[in-house]
């Protein structure tokens, strides 16, 4: 064998193979996507009417608890295990080393470590949903639905704030094993950053300056340096509250002189860059996606990655804009109003960019392209929502209403998850060898498009007529666009069964495909359409030149 | 190998920006315990959240401007105590003098030691909120049955008057929020203490 691939447990338990350690990452994050979808779907359900349908106990009596922990592991699954995974785990570690010339990354087995911390992570983090329940406390005789499979669970929403994640709200152990989880998952994006960081800056093809580096590149070196200073504040912030509840420290508990808004501080500090380490990755990828399907060199290259690198400076002074209503003084909200405004200065430029690269460009719509377009589109509504929630006034009418869930919904379901099918449907050729059916890629992406659309618009109304989030009922009056939402997510849910299909059948029986199958032309040329698909095990050997 | 062999000298290269970046981790790890501290300290120089002010003595001015103090109690549910204001509210001029008291009772049939914690609302009244004595500063002990009543000595800085944010406060609200503590070396320290007086 000229590739020298290891046997099958050697090959995918005990890789340091950039590829297969990316093709573990990418089928993780599907596995995780599905779990977390699950519990969307769950939610919608119960939404779907006013009353409580679902989650209710034995006697039928309203489980908001059972709510509470599905919500915020529906949030925790999402960010920590379905996109951070796929997009920095995934394409990062498949594209990075492919696009800057590099035979692999720096810290091989480092890499592993960061695949082989996320496993036990989420592991940890569904243990969560069992502590207390009816299983392990009574045994199996106790268990007469499925419901009495989940525990009361940590319903501390993805924030985590104190007390209601402190023993005071959650005296069980379901919170300490969410912060567990999320220890491990920030030691593996912490090293997973390192390793990003050293392979951009020393390992890149000679000729390949800095400024010469694809866009992909850039937002995973952005987002790395994002990571790796805003993770070890999450990190601080939960062994506090970890120390909080176990130990009898008091530095979020008042009763010793604590104060629980210092956690809000610390969790913001970290929580706000956090959302662009999910997108920066996503804007690199879309760049290359409208790049090559316009057959037009991108629209302001140097502008693309400084605008990037303002989004990750200025992500990390606006933080408070998420805790408006916690009593800040007026000069305080003005500022982070601010701030939080010039935000979209850079993001303008970007959205502009890709219009302006699109523009007089041969553009052909492969699926691909239908995802980057629909990113484009509806980053762009959840962009414009962000900035009338900056406000500080009109937040404080808008905070924790529905209002926000579309917006965040908007920038990240809606966003950085197109931007995951966007990679996907570019690059699976590369990565497996084999092509989807490009009329499936299509009926993919129009109902998935339909169907988050249905979900998320309407939660807009019900934010605005002033909808609470995050609870398990709600008055009748919100009866109508509740409906439609659900109807949104179970199409949804048919889209992404179908992509299953889509990605089984591509898998195994995909036409092959050669090594530039997109036919991307030299102004919009990446270093891994020089290679076969998929590329030999070892590439690079001898390095490539940039010119 | 020569001494000059590539792949080595990008081993080294590489370690050396992995160790950097672990150090960039570290420190911001550091840097997330060190803002408990800080945020203690950025609270009380400020008045953060309704934070007030310690003050050695009364200011030399008093100026015409009245505003009334109010006065809340609140008793955590593990402290047995009938915790409550002796009065509702004062009224006080900037700068003048405002002398009140706190009345507790301890129901149970032990010594209990408990701590108040305090702040002021509006918030952005604390950096103008001095205390000169209160029985917040420390531990107070009450034995079984005991009633106590405890003082505040506290005044409104009278350059209150000077900030315009300030124009729209007529009424300030003191609030405690009395806890129970109750380590044993804490009731050890304090048996000492009183003993050597």
């Amino acid at each position: 064998m000229a590739d020298h691939k290891p046997g099958f447990f050697s090959r995918w338990f005990m890789s340091t193979n950039h590829k297969d350690i990316g093709t573990l990452y990418i089928i993780f994050s599907i596995i995780a996507a599905l779990i977390g979808g699950g519990f969307s779907m769950i939610m919608r359900m119960e939404l779907q009417e006013p009353g409580v349908q679902f989650l209710t106990d034995a006697a039928g009596n309203p489980n908001g608890q059972m709510w509470n922990a599905i919500v915020s592991a529906h949030g925790l699954i999402m960010v920590f295990f379905v996109v951070m995974p796929g997009l920095i785990g995934g394409f990062g570690n498949w594209f990075v080393p492919l696009m800057i010339g590099a035979p692999d990354m720096a810290f091989p087995r480092l890499n592993n470590i960061s695949f082989w911390l996320i496993v036990p992570a989420f592991l940890l983090l569904l243990a969560s949903a069992l502590v207390g329940s009816p299983l392990m406390t009574q045994g199996l005789d106790a268990v007469q639905s499925w419901m009495d499979l989940l525990g009361p669970g940590a319903g501390t929403g993805w924030t985590v704030y104190p007390p209601l994640s402190s023993t005071l709200g959650h005296p069980e152990m379901a919170v300490d094993l969410a912060i567990f989880a999320l220890h491990l998952a920030g030691a593996s994006s912490i090293l997973g950053a390192a390793n990003f960081i050293t392979t951009i800056f020393n390992m890149r093809a000679p000729g390949m300056t800095l400024h010469k580096m694809p866009l992909f590149v850039w937002g995973m070196l952005i987002t790395s340096f994002l990571l790796v200073l805003s993770v070890p504040v999450l990190g601080g912030a939960i062994t506090m509250l970890l120390t909080d509840r176990n130990f009898g420290t008091s530095f979020f508990n008042p009763e010793g002189g604590g104060d629980p808004l210092l956690y809000q501080h610390l969790f913001w500090f970290f929580g706000h860059p956090e959302v662009y380490i999910m997108i920066l990755p996503a804007f690199g990828i879309i760049s290359h996606i409208v790049s090559v399907f316009s057959q037009r060199p991108i629209f302001g290259y140097l502008g693309m990655a400084y605008a990037m690198v303002s989004i990750g400076f200025v992500g990390f002074i606006v933080w408070a804009h998420h805790m408006y209503t916690t009593g800040l003084d007026v000069d305080t909200r003005a500022y982070f109003t601010a701030a939080t405004m010039i935000i979209a200065v850079p993001t303008g430029v970007k959205i502009f960019s890709w219009i302006a690269t699109m523009w007089g460009g041969s553009i052909s719509f492969k699926t691909p392209m239908l995802f980057a377009i629909g990113f484009i589109f509806l980053f762009t509504v959840g962009g414009v929502t962000g900035v009338v929630l900056s406000n500080a006034g009109m937040d404080t009418a808008l905070h924790d209403t529905y209002y926000v869930v579309a917006h965040f919904h908007y920038v990240l379901s809606l966003g950085a998850v197109f931007a995951l099918f966007a990679g996907y449907y570019y690059w699976i050729g590369k990565i497996s060898g084999r092509q989807y059916p490009e009329w499936m890629g299509v009926v993919h992406f129009w109902m998935t498009f339909i169907g988050v659309n249905l979900i998320f618009f309407p939660q807009h109304f019900l934010g605005l007529q002033g909808m609470p989030r995050r609870y398990i009922d709600y008055p009748d009056a919100y009866a109508g666009w509740n409906e439609i939402s659900s109807y949104g997510a179970y199409l949804t849910g048919i889209a992404t069964v179908w992509f299953l299909v889509t990605a089984l059948y591509t898998m195994f029986a995909g036409r092959k495909v050669g090594e530039n199958y997109w036919d991307a032309k030299p102004q919009s040329m990446t270093l891994e359409w020089t290679l076969s698909s998929p590329p030999p095990f070892h590439q690079f050997e001898i390095q490539p030149k940039v010119k | 190998m020569s001494e000059h062999d590539p792949k080595i000298d990008l081993a080294k290269k590489n370690a050396r920006m992995g160790m950097s970046v672990f150090l960039v981790v570290l420190v911001m790890l550091g840097l997330a315990f060190a803002s408990v501290p800080l945020y203690d300290l950025f609270c009380r120089v400020t008045g953060f959240d309704g934070t007030t002010q310690v003050s050695e003595a009364l200011p030399d001015t008093v100026l015409d401007r009245q505003v009334v103090i109010k006065f809340n109690a609140d008793t955590h549910k593990s402290l047995p105590w009938d915790f409550k204001p002796e009065m509702r509210e004062i009224s006080v001029k900037l700068g003048q003098k405002g002398l009140t008291a706190y009345h507790a009772k301890n129901n149970s049939d032990q010594t209990v030691v408990g701590s108040a914690v305090y702040n002021v609302t509006p918030f952005k009244a604390g950096k103008y909120f001095h205390k000169i004595e209160c029985f917040c500063f420390g531990e107070q002990s009450l034995q079984a049955g005991e009633d106590v009543s405890m003082p505040v000595l506290f005044y409104v800085d009278p350059s209150m008057a000077e900030d315009p944010h300030m124009d729209d406060v007529k009424v300030i609200t003191l609030s405690y929020n009395f806890y129970k503590s109750e380590t044993k070396e804490l009731d050890e320290a304090l048996e000492a203490f009183y003993n050597a007086e």
